[in-house]
């Protein structure tokens, strides 16, 4: 991960800072320019909930080599409480035990190291509540 | 606009191709194509790829294919939409005939994957590479995320997945280009390795070099070239957002819907017309998720479908991907969407051999990039 | 009156048994079971390290605290397991909490009293009137070397303490340190595993420490052991801080609640600072609480804290280290322990 855009990425992947559009109040997580709903280009900085459901899921079991040392993992979409949805990781569970509609909560974690030399790069995965 | 014909095709086949470069690759395939459409120049070019920089480090493929192809100075533009690349590069060719701009022009796809880069990490810049790729997910992952939302909604089964390549393997034991010409059964497709559940090896399309290329003419001259030329009755493209997080639906692919939407329109037919389609069947779900939003099965009607023989070639209602599909024919990435086109221009010229469906008039390709961010779908006639 | 106004653990969700060690090396479990009184340990999942543990514990803290991490003056992190060799682990946790710019950032190596280290100070720029709040934390992921006895133990997890004049919890009554140049434990630069010199860790180390520090403690307060309800020290086995306890006058009942290491391990520079997160989630206003930490090198940092009446108020602001301790554990093999542990090597 190149330093310059882990630096920009950090509101992001540590604080869940996304925007809001202060025209139709849609929330976009990572923040946009422009709204692609009602094209306003406005937007106040707002730091989503961390708690929401999972939609959707899967087992990565073949990963690219940055991850392979982790697999088995599972990935998921999840739709926070403030209605922004987001692909994370899911953290500390029984792959088999997961469910679609099962309550996640975002926590601060470790998402891959850039190889033996390279930067920590931290960001969230959700775990089960 | 005027209309526009394809009068020739050309391809190698797919496949791991050791002794073969990037650039032997694409040129054989335009060589074969520029010989069966029997012009002698062509005055643009547009070559479909996706990622030639990541795989073998060249980028510039437009210039460096019109070099090797010996057609320098005409213009040459590579295009790129991840899977897509191929499509929209005969699309792009498709409009500079429409308009006037050139008269012959020659649309190439290319991939070649085989030269040791991090295939996984190359397809995956398809996706979105800051909320979806750096979290873990791989393009398997991602289609699996829809197979599972397409299996919680519509009650799709695990069985109904695995008829999808089975039917797709049939199909490709029967084009002499295929990656793969053998039969799979179902219990064979369930008991492959996961890739990323319920994702399984051979639900996936393969990793494949390989080039194909099709040369496009407007109508008024194709007559002196070939007396077969197939029309170009409609080619749209439509996107969708890069994250599938994203989409209004887990389950619809939005950019296919609105392009066939249009496609049909500007045809002026409905669904119920096309005899046959060539869709991009990247994972088993993609297929049967594209069937159902080309409208040719309800919204969850695309896995009893399949299960059903729906879309086999004998006795299906539509046959899909007689050409063996990317799963069975091979996925060189930039060259897949050009690809389809060319089995359109076989079924409808009648030299499809034992892939042929019976009256072919009507096809359609459908190409699409990532997990669906951009779709290009052609509507093909013959005349 | 100075002292905690917020405190807060994390500890990992995996474990591994002493049994499940032991059998890859072929030793007796019932007999190491005794010999360290301890039977299990926390293992860090493979996303997890100081920095991400810091920052968990530190959410917890701000739970209790109920302060606005805008006012957090200093972070300081005690550790023997900073990711970065150079670049410290705080810069990564004030970021992810909304803490600074306007801050001062630290990290604190003394092998397992870093932690402590990193509160005293912080409770010192309070004292000295330099800011209004500081954070104080100590937190680990330890390897111990395959096959050596303190692969039983090293552990991880980790507490956060939030220092300010209001609000206090648990005021700061008295504070000493005792240090002096005794190689009983280090790790030299680049190398992966610390070294330590056996039974030299005890009595010249852990003991001369910790018993210094303890009885000049207790001098310069003027308290008895009996004046206090509860008793904690650093635990790098179970038996240590029972034998210190016992030697400085306190009772089992007194270290009853802080001592923690048979469930949890080691997790060095979270030993003692965790013990004493346990004490607070169930002390009551009024209760005195003496703590001594050691790290290897060596020296001790004694504390002594009164309870306030505010403690009721946050207790159940927060995960309890008990809670943390006593449920959701997900149990490892050793296969599966070594490859969180990085100590597979693999082809690269």
């Amino acid at each position: 991960m190149i330093s310059p855009k882990y630096f920009r990425e950090i509101p992001q992947r540590y604080r869940l800072e996304a925007g809001k559009c202060k025209k139709c109040g849609q929330v976009y997580f990572p923040p946009r320019l422009i709204c692609p709903e009602c094209k306003a280009q406005e937007f106040e900085n707002i730091r989503l909930n961390p708690e929401g459901k999972l939609l959707t899921y899967t087992i990565i079991r073949v990963g690219s080599d940055i991850f392979s040392l982790q697999t088995p993992f599972a990935v998921g979409i999840i739709e926070l409480k403030d209605g922004v949805r987001l692909t994370a990781q899911i953290a500390d569970v029984d792959l088999d035990k997961i469910k679609i509609g099962m309550s996640l909560k975002l926590v601060f974690r470790k998402i891959q190291d850039e190889g033996a030399s390279g930067l920590h790069c931290y960001g969230y995965k959700a775990i089960v509540i | 606009m005027k209309d526009v014909a394809v009068i020739g095709v050309g391809m190698t086949k797919f496949g791991e191709l050791w002794t073969k470069s990037i650039k032997d690759i694409f040129v054989e395939a335009a060589l074969k194509a520029i010989e069966d459409a029997r012009v002698d120049h062509i005055d643009s070019m547009y070559v479909g790829c996706m990622s030639s920089g990541l795989f073998v480090g060249q980028e510039h493929l437009g210039a460096v294919m019109a070099d090797y192809l010996g057609v320098s100075p005409i213009p040459s533009t590579r295009v790129e939409s991840a899977c897509a690349s191929g499509g929209m590069a005969f699309r792009q060719a498709y409009f500079e005939v429409a308009s006037g701009n050139s008269e012959i022009v020659l649309a190439g796809g290319v991939e070649k994957m085989t030269d040791g880069a991090d295939v996984t990490e190359a397809l995956a810049t398809a996706a979105d590479q800051d909320y979806e790729v750096y979290q873990g997910v791989t393009f398997p992952g991602l289609y699996a995320m829809i197979a599972n939302a397409h299996m919680y909604q519509y009650k799709t089964t695990r069985k109904q997945l695995a008829a999808v390549p089975v039917k797709n393997h049939k199909n490709g034991f029967n084009n002499p280009n295929a990656q793969f010409r053998s039969e799979i059964s179902i219990d064979k497709v369930l008991s492959s390795t996961l890739v990323a559940d319920p994702i399984r090896l051979l639900d996936c399309s393969p990793v494949s070099d390989g080039g194909a290329a099709v040369i496009l003419c407007s109508l008024d001259i194709a007559k002196k070239f070939t007396k077969h030329p197939i029309i170009i009755k409609a080619s749209t493209q439509a996107s969708d957002t890069i994250a599938l997080h994203s989409r209004k639906s887990l389950t619809t692919l939005n950019s296919v819907s609105k392009a066939a939407e249009k496609a049909y329109k500007i045809a002026g037919i409905t669904p119920k017309q096309i005899d046959f389609a060539e869709v991009h069947d990247c994972f088993s779900i993609a297929e049967i998720v594209v069937s159902e939003d080309l409208g040719f099965f309800e919204k969850g009607g695309g896995g009893p479908a399949a299960e059903q023989g729906l879309t086999a070639l004998e006795g299906g209602q539509i046959p899909i991907n007689t050409s063996g599909g990317l799963k069975s024919k091979g996925h060189p990435v930039g060259a897949t969407g050009i690809a389809q086109v060319i089995e359109c221009y076989e079924q409808l010229t009648g030299q499809a051999g034992k892939r042929q469906v019976k009256n072919a008039k009507i096809g359609m390709t459908q190409n699409m990039g990532g997990s669906g961010a951009s779709c290009v779908i052609n509507i093909l006639e013959a005349l | 009156m100075i002292g905690i106004v917020g405190f807060g653990s994390y500890l990992p969700r995996y474990r591994i048994k002493v049994e499940s060690i032991a059998k890859q090396w072929g030793s007796d479990p019932e007999v190491i079971k005794r010999g360290l009184q301890l039977f299990e340990k926390t293992v860090p999942g493979i996303d997890e390290d100081t920095i991400t543990i810091s920052v968990e514990a530190t959410k917890n803290a701000l739970l209790r605290a109920g302060i606005n991490p805008l006012d957090i003056g200093a972070v300081y992190i005690g550790s023997e397991s900073h990711p970065y060799a150079v670049k410290p682990s705080g810069t990564i946790v004030i970021d992810a909490l909304g803490i600074g710019p306007d801050v001062h950032v630290a990290s604190y190596e003394f092998a397992c009293k870093a932690g402590t280290e990193a509160m005293f100070v912080a409770y010192s720029l309070v004292k000295a009137g330099e800011m209004k709040y500081a954070l104080g934390i100590g937190a680990d992921t330890s390897q111990g070397a395959p096959g050596d006895a303190l692969e039983y133990s090293a552990s991880a997890g980790g507490s956060a303490f939030i220092m300010g004049k209001e609000n206090v919890v648990a005021e700061i009554l008295f504070t000493n340190s005792y240090t002096s140049d005794t190689p009983d434990f280090w790790r030299r630069e680049h190398q992966y595993y610390p070294r330590h010199a056996g039974r030299f860790t005890g009595e010249p180390a852990y003991f001369r420490h910790v018993l210094n520090a303890g009885k000049k403690l207790l001098d310069k307060s003027g308290m008895k052991p009996e004046d206090f309800k509860y008793a904690i020290f650093h635990m790098p086995n179970g038996k240590f801080p029972q034998m210190a306890g016992k030697k400085l006058g306190f009772t089992k009942e007194q270290l009853e609640t802080g001592w923690i290491v048979p469930w949890m391990g080691n997790t060095y520079s979270g030993s003692s600072p965790t013990g004493l997160s346990a004490v607070l989630d169930v002390a009551n206003p009024g209760d005195k609480i003496f703590m001594v930490s050691f790290g290897s090198g060596a020296g001790s940092d004694g504390f002594i804290f009164n309870v306030t009446d505010k403690i009721k108020d946050v207790q159940d602001k927060a995960t309890k280290v008990r809670d943390m301790l006593d449920h959701n554990q997900i149990y490892l093999d050793y296969g599966e322990y070594a490859k969180y542990r990085s100590k597979i090597i693999l082809n690269q």
